[in-house]
């Protein structure tokens, strides 16, 4: 046996960053195609966060709209900077829904034997969410514009809010991967994952003034991150008073990605079928 | 021989309390195809897996193109094609757009990557549908396409798993002349297979694996003289089975058998033809006259059922396809 016989291999092929920058566009183009050429896709994309803006501000906005804390303050100003927040959480399911369905189609495998980065397929389809989410939030803006929606600070702070919006569901795109990757089913990965982001985000300062909601529930609803998003966004946008929503915002953004993105590569790397 | 392209030594591996191998040993020689068949759940796909770095063993070494599998995975990804189950190509792109993202992910130019495709679509004869999207295309193309995109990175070694399971008789053959087309460019191929006529077709040598050992080696006419080469089988009705199995007994050395599918009674054909004639003169003699009676190849059943003492079960498990679902009842 002249094989054993060799010294084997001990240097392991690196892989550097512009390799992995590389083949993260590449995959992000193909991720990019698959929704621009599925429309349903982006249709349902869409559809549900329009839905939720009319319906919210049409059928309970008068009755929630007396309960909103500040003078002169019209519903549609609280609603928005909260349904881009919740917009950019539910989009992050679609994360895992696109991972697990190249799962089944055995597409990772192909892309598994392929040496490429190891982060790449997974930063691939988060950075592809991303662009889809960054489109609907545009169009959710635009939509709100027609409801009356008015920006109350300036442009600048208004992109700052959209962007910390849309990180934030970068952000939960890679815990959407980690749950789709541990359950490896795109049914299951979605009903887990709406169960994980109900109560975040109804219990949330997104559609109601926290102020309203009985203590025990007020005590959760005031320090989870999606009212601390919705707070930070609303400052950016409306109020123009980020206080210290802003910091913390960012602070559960960064925890969310320290946890998750190596989480999900090393699950990605032990993915055994 | 010089040294094997491909060597796995002792290779085990579980899932649970399911042991997947119970260390297989194998070596490849360059520029050969390599047919690896079993039965579903037999290990096939697991040792496939692990050389193409896609599973990781719990022991043993292997060495693909020279590389360890476990030590330096990107070094033999970039060395190998793989090709599994399922046709594993994107329904929403074209198929050129396939393979060029393929090519891309290998580092090609983007010029050179579209030449590639172009290059590789001709070989496949797909050139016509190139610009349509995968979704359009038929089983056979889909499969034409995945064996075209395990090929952009100009492979050492080509593992195909099951590259033929699931679709008609004549994809199936075109698949076969592309697949040795393609070896005949001295890339060596393992494969795997359930069906002994694919293995018989394509390759140089088979390796019969079964519960995760391999349990034979050597090529299709050795594991046939094995068997002891062609088989007469004659179809009768149940109730004449007995009578016919003790008429032809003096004709066979070997105790006829019956197959446990069909119900035929089958014996070995040493003397081919002639052992034909002797049954039918038998048969005649005694006045029972069979439904069918023919001179046939031995099968994967035959082989197994020699080799083992039971037959390849082709339960179909259509998507628990890690062969990890050693689900086979005894």
């Amino acid at each position: 046996m002249t094989a054993t016989a060799e010294v084997p291999t001990k240097r392991r092929t690196h892989i550097g960053l512009a390799q992995s920058l590389r083949n993260t566009a590449v995959l992000v183009r193909r991720n990019v195609l698959r929704n621009v050429r599925l429309p349903q896709l982006l249709l349902f994309a869409t559809v549900q966060p329009v839905m939720f803006l009319l319906l919210f501000n049409f059928v309970f906005g008068g009755a929630i709209g007396m309960a909103v804390p500040v003078p002169g303050f019209d519903y549609i100003d609280w609603l928005l900077p909260g349904i881009l927040v919740q917009t950019a959480v539910f989009g992050s399911t679609a994360t895992a829904l696109g991972l697990t369905e190249d799962l089944q189609n055995g597409v990772i495998d192909r892309f598994r034997s392929l040496p490429i980065a190891r982060s790449a397929v997974l930063s691939g389809r988060t950075i592809a969410d991303l662009l889809r989410s960054t489109f609907v939030a545009v169009l959710m803006l635009f939509v709100g514009y027609l409801l009356g929606f008015r920006i109350g600070t300036d442009l600048g702070s208004a992109v700052l809010g959209l962007a910390l919006a849309l990180l934030f569901g970068f952000a939960m795109s890679w815990l959407a991967a980690s749950v789709g990757l541990a359950v490896k089913n795109p049914e299951a990965a979605q009903s887990a994952l709406f169960l994980l982001i109900f109560p975040f985000v109804f219990a949330s300062s997104v559609f109601v003034p926290t102020g309203t909601m009985p203590d025990w529930l007020q005590v959760f609803a005031d320090h989870q991150p999606v009212t601390i998003l919705a707070n930070a966004v609303r400052g950016l946008m409306v109020t123009g008073d980020v206080g210290s929503y802003g910091w913390r915002a960012l602070l559960w953004i960064a925890a969310i990605l320290v946890v998750f993105f190596p989480l999900t590569v090393r699950q990605y790397r032990r993915i055994v079928g | 021989m010089a040294e094997p392209i491909v060597a796995a030594d002792d290779i085990k591996k579980c899932f649970g309390k399911i042991e997947a191998l119970v260390g297989v040993s194998l070596e490849i020689e360059k520029g050969i195809i390599y047919g690896l068949l079993g039965p579903n759940g037999a290990g096939k796909t697991t040792l496939i897996r692990i050389l193409s770095t896609l599973l990781k063993p719990d022991s043993g070494t292997a060495r693909v193109a020279g590389i360890d599998v476990v030590a330096d995975p990107p070094g033999v990804r970039a060395r190998i094609g793989f090709g599994g189950q399922y046709a594993a190509v994107d329904e929403f792109l074209t198929g050129r757009e396939n393979l060029v993202m393929v090519g891309e992910l290998f580092n090609l130019p983007s010029g050179e990557a579209k030449r590639r495709a172009d290059e590789l679509l001709e070989r496949i004869t797909l050139t016509d549908a190139a610009d349509r999207q995968v979704k359009t295309y038929s089983g056979g193309m889909r499969r034409r396409l995945d064996l075209a995109a395990s090929l952009v990175g100009r492979p050492e070694v080509l593992f195909l798993d099951e590259p033929t399971t699931g679709i008609d008789p004549k994809s199936r053959i075109d698949l076969w002349d592309l697949i040795t087309d393609v070896v005949d460019a001295g890339t060596t191929l393992l494969l795997t297979t359930q069906y002994l006529d694919e293995a018989d077709y394509l390759a140089d040598r088979i390796g019969v694996i079964d519960y995760g050992r391999l349990i034979a080696e050597g090529t299709a006419s050795e594991l046939k003289a094995l068997v002891g080469g062609e088989v007469v089988e004659i179809a009768v009705p149940e109730e004449q089975r007995p009578a016919v199995v003790e008429a032809i007994q003096p004709i066979t050395t070997e105790e006829p058998h019956i197959d446990e599918r069909t119900g035929n009674v089958c014996i070995p054909a040493p003397k081919g033809v002639a052992t034909l004639v002797d049954a039918v003169r038998v048969l005649d003699g005694i006045g029972i006259e069979p439904h069918d009676i023919a001179l046939r190849e031995p099968t994967l059943d035959d082989v197994f059922l020699n080799l083992t003492g039971h037959i390849a079960e082709d339960e179909t498990v259509p998507r628990s396809r890690r062969g990890r679902g050693r689900s086979r009842q005894r």
